[in-house]
This record gives structure tokens, C-alpha cells and sequence, in this order.
């Protein structure tokens, strides 16, 4: 059973029915006895980081995910805002705490330095990508394109838990691994084949 | 680096997909469902759906849902949506970003609104449009019946500071026909603002893809009557445009 965490953001049933279009038994929750029982966990998020970590308090859930995740080493996939959560610290509207389940922080991208346009938005293509990814399992690099949606991204303190970046302005983190934990910058329920196979993947772990 | 798109238009009447000329004298073309699932297994990197009979709100809705449901990309759903309650209902049911026209010149506050509560990147303004006798592009509202005196490079740098995401734009001169877009169009605009430009209205052919992306300097490209009446796809334009050095994704 994968269980879908509902903390009030994101477009989980988006979620939902790309899993079980790929034949996995999937649940919403937001009860801790579900995520308890869960094989895995997804995090999704659309949203501002302060917003969805306070509702993740509010619910409860953060310890939950933590303990999980850290003693029960359940694998969690964060997606978008998800994996920004991941995160030690974020600084979206103001600083504020986030799981701190792989070292580092979210910042914005620099428009002014970059000329870019905020949220980065569109089909970009990974690169530097670490094939030993399981999430990368079968794919031929070509096939790396996905749909992103964002104005922040993940700055990891270690190279190491970077499995992919994308290039936008500067090369940023797109995808992160620290052993049971991964993340997407980009929503893979709305990057068609590509995501499909990244998610399933990702069912597969 | 951000790629260039391929969006299949399809437009929903009474529940049905139809496709017309100049917006008017439409003929059937399928089941909404049906037709967004070819799409889909074809690779298209974004759909738009706009329902352009807004009395078959419920079975619009419902159709909907069912895309949303079963097509795992970018959906933008527009026709008729006239205030922010209007668009949270197809937020919920499984847009992703919202296409307002007429009441996008009616109160263009409702720009703004939608920005705000859902991000800059939900809201495409959908502008129509159609030449003068003096060369002047006139914007039309309400499925290219009501002129509006707005001139569209006025309007389009409206809609940028206004908050929206991205321009639908169409030539009601070209729509239907087949005979390529208007590109003297699409370059006023997408030269006037930096938002991303969609064309729409008037592909035929392969060139006229690759045109309105280096000629018309669009960031994203749309057919309808292409799609629905010739043996030309998805599949063969991509390739095409891939051939021709476009930065588009591959398919997978």
C-alpha cells in the first residue's frame, strides 16, 4: 500500500490515479496508524513551504514522517513542493523549518542575475543525471524530459544526494536520493510516459 | 532548457468534441475523453479543452474529470468561466491552469484574482482576434462575435501586468482554414511581452509549426482542424519539428 499524505496541499487525486493506473494499491491519509502501515509514502505539495509545514504540524504529521522515515526507514518520495520539504530549512514569505530529512535548503532562483521569469514552468529535460537512481531504472537518457512548476528549488549541502538537475538559469537540483528518501522538482503524475515510468519506478523500490 | 510545446485545441459542444472554421460551422469530431486519450498516447505535451457551449456546464465538468482522470499532463480548461468561484470548480476537478476570455476584457481584475489565489502559471488569457482594413488587429470577445476596440499588443501587455501566465492567441481570420497561422500576428505580440505565447489558429501544415516558433517567435504551438482532418498527429509533427532543430521534447 502506498499512502498519499493529505496535509490540505496538493493535487492528490492527480496522484492517486497515476498510481493506480500503474496497478498500485494506493490510499489518502492523513491518520497516523495509515501511515504507519504504509510500504511507502508519497508527499505531495502545491503551495508556499510555510503554509504546509505548519499544516503538517497542525495534523501531526511531522513527527510522524519523521519517525517513519528516520527509525522505521520507510521510502517517501516528495514531490514539487514535497521534495522542498524534505528540506532542513526553506525561505519561501520567511524562514521556516522543514522535515530535515536531507541536509539542506530551498531558496528562489535569482531572476535578477539570470533574466529568468518566475515560476519555472514547462517541460525541461535532466541532466548530470546518477543512473544507479532507481528511479532512473530503464531509461534512456533522452527520455528525461518532465513538467516543471516553480519559483524555488532545493540547494543540497551534500553532492551526493543530488541524483539529477535541470538547467534554468543555473543548473539546479531536480531530483534528490539519500537512501530510502527521494524527491522530484518536477511532477512526474503530470509528465506523461516519462513520469508514468518514473513512478513506477519508484513502486517498484 | 525550457522546451518549446505542442498543444492539441479541443473544443467541446453540448458534450461532444466539434471543430469549425472561423469559429462558426462546426462538425463533429468525437468524444472529449476519446479524443484527449489519443492525444495522450500520442505524446502531446499539453491539452486545452475549452467548452464553448457554457449551457453544457455539468457534462462539461464531468468530461473533465474523466481527462483529468486518465491523461497524466498538463490540462488547461477554459469557456465561459466568468468569476474565481468558477474557476476553484475546475481546479478541483483537475485543471491545472484556466483559460479566461471574455471576462478576462469584462473585468480584468478577474486576472489578477486568479493569480493570486492559484499562481500566475493557472491563468492563459485566451485572446481572438481579427485583421482590419487598416492592418490593426482587433480583439473580439464572446466567441468572435463582439468587437471590443481593444488593439492586441495593447491588450496583451494588459494581461502581463495584470498577472496572467500566458497568451492563447488567435487569429479568427486563419482559424479553420488550414492555410498557416498569422505570423505578422504572432510576432507583435510575442515581441511585446514576455510572457509565453501559445499560436493558435490556422495550421496546415508541417512548416507552419516551425514558422510560428521562429518566424512568429511563439513559446508554444496548437492545432486543431489539423489534427481532426488531415492524417497528420502528434507523433509526425514532433519528428518534424525535432528534424527541423525545434527545442521539443522527444517522444516517449
Amino acid at each position: 500500500m502506498i499512502t498519499i499524505i493529505d496535509y490540505g496541499m496538493g493535487n492528490l487525486r492527480s496522484v492517486q490515479k497515476a498510481l493506480e493506473t500503474l496497478g498500485a494499491e494506493v490510499n489518502i491519509s492523513s491518520k497516523k496508524e495509515d501511515l504507519k502501515n504504509a510500504d511507502k509514502l508519497i508527499l505531495p505539495g502545491v503551495g508556499a513551504f510555510p503554509d504546509a509545514m505548519n499544516n503538517l504540524r497542525e495534523r501531526g504529521l511531522f513527527d510522524v514522517i519523521r519517525e517513519e522515515v528516520i527509525d522505521n526507514k520507510k521510502i517517501i518520495l516528495g514531490i514539487c513542493l514535497g521534495v522542498q520539504l524534505l528540506a532542513e530549512k526553506g525561505y519561501e514569505l520567511k524562514e521556516c523549518e522543514g522535515l530535515g530529512l536531507i541536509p539542506g535548503e530551498v531558496i528562489k532562483f535569482d531572476v535578477e542575475k539570470y533574466k529568468l521569469k518566475i515560476p519555472h514552468v514547462g517541460w525541461n529535460n535532466l541532466i548530470n543525471i546518477k543512473k544507479d537512481c532507481p528511479l532512473f531504472k530503464n531509461f534512456e537518457e533522452n527520455e528525461l524530459s518532465f513538467y516543471f512548476v516553480h519559483s524555488y528549488h532545493f540547494k543540497t549541502r551534500l553532492e551526493e544526494h543530488i541524483a539529477a538537475e535541470c538547467n534554468y538559469g543555473i543548473n539546479f537540483t531536480a531530483v534528490v536520493h539519500k537512501d530510502n528518501v527521494y524527491g522530484t522538482q518536477f511532477h512526474p503524475e503530470k509528465s506523461q510516459r516519462a513520469g508514468l515510468k518514473l513512478l513506477e519506478n519508484f513502486i517498484n523500490i | 532548457m525550457l522546451k518549446k510545446r505542442l498543444i492539441p485545441l479541443i473544443l467541446v459542444k453540448s458534450g461532444r468534441c466539434v471543430k469549425g472554421k472561423n469559429f462558426s460551422t462546426f462538425r463533429d469530431t468525437g468524444f472529449p475523453i476519446t479524443v484527449a486519450r489519443i492525444y495522450d498516447s500520442q505524446g502531446a505535451d499539453e491539452l486545452i479543452i475549452l467548452n464553448i457551449d457554457p449551457s453544457s456546464k455539468e457534462k462539461f465538468l464531468e468530461e473533465i474529470q474523466e481527462v483529468a482522470d486518465q491523461c497524466f499532463m498538463p490540462l488547461t480548461i477554459g469557456g465561459g468561466i466568468q468569476n474565481i468561484n468558477d474557476v476553484k470548480i475546475l481546479m478541483k476537478k483537475g485543471a491545472d491552469k484556466v483559460s479566461i476570455n471574455t471576462y478576462a476584457v469584462k473585468t480584468p481584475s478577474l486576472i489578477t484574482e486568479i493569480a493570486k489565489s492559484f499562481g500566475a502559471q493557472a491563468v492563459v488569457v485566451s485572446i481572438d482576434v481579427k485583421k482590419k482594413e487598416d492592418g490593426k488587429y482587433e480583439v473580439y470577445t464572446q466567441n468572435a462575435t463582439n468587437p471590443t476596440g481593444l488593439e492586441v499588443v495593447e491588450w496583451a501587455k494588459k494581461v502581463e501586468q495584470l498577472g496572467a501566465g500566458e497568451i492563447l492567441l488567435t487569429s479568427i481570420d486563419k482559424e479553420g482554414l488550414m492555410e498557416g497561422y498569422d505570423l505578422e500576428l504572432l510576432k507583435i505580440v510575442s515581441d511585446a511581452v514576455t510572457l509565453p505565447v501559445i499560436a493558435a489558429g490556422g495550421a496546415g501544415k508541417m512548416d507552419d509549426f516551425v514558422n510560428a516558433l521562429n518566424v512568429g517567435h511563439a513559446s508554444a504551438v496548437s492545432a486543431g482542424s489539423l489534427l481532426n482532418f488531415t492524417d497528420q498527429s502528434v507523433i509526425k509533427i514532433r519528428k518534424f519539428m525535432k528534424e527541423a532543430g525545434v527545442n521539443i521534447r522527444d517522444r516517449t
